[in-house]
């Protein structure tokens, strides 16, 4: 009894810091969006609230707390309200399986535990896919039951998008399977040990560098950032399929969306580029003589990758315009997924020729 | 280990994902609960009829969609089912040898027919 007091207490306390520090991550992600454009386009940004505008998301979040919370007429209200939170949950529990850091145990109680990742499930790739795909409900459902013509057409095409892209996604990560031999995001990161070579967008016997790609391409059309922002479009459809939310519903789909950047964020690290493993043999700080810090170094460099992917979403959304819907289509269809297919062919092809041991 | 270890060691990985789920929910719903508690409420028939660029609302929003959305839907139910096979055979792709990789080359290829025979009937094209 006492030992499962204290893994639930374990648990209890991981989840509340992956969840904390997503929720920040979140917060200052919409501040860090709004300067890096800004800065792009030689403005300032925000800078009102607080030094350099650093207290803005705090005032947005309480401004749409306390705001009313219109159902349309004629909405579906059950649907109305249960939408954002089926866009919200999926978004966030997706970070249950990923590691954070090296596959350590430490020992208390006499009882073991993994720190950095809450559970090392061993079909931890399939786990995030089935739920991410359960997102796209929030999407349609809440642009369904808005009563809103706008609503409709901004749930129909994110749809019709998410899915579209889903298939690319899964196509892109069979080529990291046949190499890793695992679906567990732990096993994937650590068979990527070694330096940048043994990273999979590197790793021999084929490089995944288009599956990379695609899944790139893939995640910002999934996750319904510019130029594949038809579901939103401002300029068409005011803004898709949130027209008609306000308050703190609208701040779900908000949320969500900006935790789903983070969670395909964390994924292409952990598949392509290595995790948490540094470019280097072992860490710096191993080296030097205090291995026992070695995973500061290590979450360092998720964390780095991380948000170096996450500034490519902002770039691209200061860089591209938007696609028209028929383009859209057609190069998911017609170009991501051909590719996509190609390098499942070649990849297995090559993982026989050479195979492991 | 035995069927019992199996069982409590299967259910001490995924306890703590059902927890996370848990939590994740009740955020939702707690947050939403308080900010309906302390958000004002001043509904009027203008405001809560649906946005159409200020002009009045007309027709019913639930209109018919054109049938494209739905063909797409359906050729991702079939592709993905696919996919879905791949990844067991990935999984175990060093251990099948020969036989996993030719007989997945033929998988493949029966994919590829049904892709080819999609774009040829027309259906990826949006217009």
């Amino acid at each position: 009894m006492f030992e499962l007091g204290v893994k639930v207490a374990f648990s209890l306390a991981q989840i509340g810091v992956v969840f904390g520090i997503v929720l920040l991550t979140v917060m200052f992600l919409t501040l860090a969006e709004r300067k890096v454009i800004a800065w792009m386009q030689d403005r300032m940004g925000p800078m009102e609230v607080g030094p350099y505008g650093i207290l803005q998301p705090i005032a947005d979040g309480l401004k749409l707390f306390f705001k009313e919370d219109i159902v349309p007429a004629g909405a579906n209200r059950f649907l109305f309200s249960l939408a954002p939170i089926l866009a919200l949950v999926p978004a966030l529990i997706g970070f249950a399986v990923i590691p954070f850091g090296p596959n350590l145990t430490v020992e208390l109680f006499g009882i073991q535990f993994k720190p950095f990742v809450i559970s090392d499930v061993n079909i931890g790739i399939l786990y995030i896919l089935a739920f991410t795909s359960i997102g796209a409900y929030g999407i349609i459902l809440g642009g369904w039951a808005s009563n809103s013509k706008y609503s409709l057409l901004g749930g129909l095409r994110a749809a019709a998008q998410v899915i579209s892209y889903e298939l690319n996604v899964g196509l892109a990560i069979v080529g990291v399977l046949l190499l890793a031999g695992s679906l567990s995001l732990v096993k994937i990161t650590e068979a990527q040990a070694g330096g940048f070579w043994h990273w999979y967008i590197f790793a021999f016997p084929f490089p995944q560098i288009f599956a990379f790609v695609v899944y790139v391409i893939s995640a910002v059309a999934e996750t319904n950032r510019v130029p594949f922002d038809l579901p939103e479009a401002e300029s068409e459809l005011v803004a898709g399929f949130f027209t008609e939310y306000s308050g703190m519903r609208f701040a779900f789909f908000f949320i969500a969306e900006y935790a789903n950047m983070i969670l395909v964020s964390c994924i292409a690290a952990a598949l392509f580029l290595g995790g948490w493993n540094a470019p280097y043999p072992g860490t710096l700080i191993g080296h030097l003589g205090f291995p026992h810090f070695a995973w500061i170094e290590q979450v360092v460099w998720f964390a780095a990758k991380v948000y170096c992917f996450l500034f490519l979403f902002f770039w691209l959304r200061a860089t591209l315009p938007r696609l028209r819907y028929d383009q859209l289509m057609r190069f998911g269809w017609k170009v991501m997924l051909p590719i996509a297919l190609g390098n499942i062919l070649v990849t297995s092809i090559a993982a026989y020729l050479f195979p492991k041991s | 280990m035995s069927g019992s270890d199996l069982l409590l060691d299967y259910l001490s990985r995924y306890f703590p994902i059902l927890l996370f789920i848990g939590i994740a929910l009740a955020f939702g719903v707690v947050t939403l609960l308080l900010s309906y508690l302390v958000q004002p409420k001043f509904p009027e028939s203008e405001k809560l009829s649906p946005y159409e660029c200020g002009s009045e609302p007309f027709s019913d929003a639930r209109m018919p969609f054109p049938v494209r959305y739905y063909i797409f839907a359906m050729l991702f139910v079939i592709f993905d089912i696919e996919i879905i096979f791949l990844y067991p055979w990935a999984v175990v792709f060093d251990k099948i040898g020969l036989i996993g990789l030719v007989e997945m080359l033929v998988f493949i290829g029966l994919f590829v027919v049904a892709y080819v025979y999609a774009w040829r009937k027309g259906a990826l094209e949006w217009d």
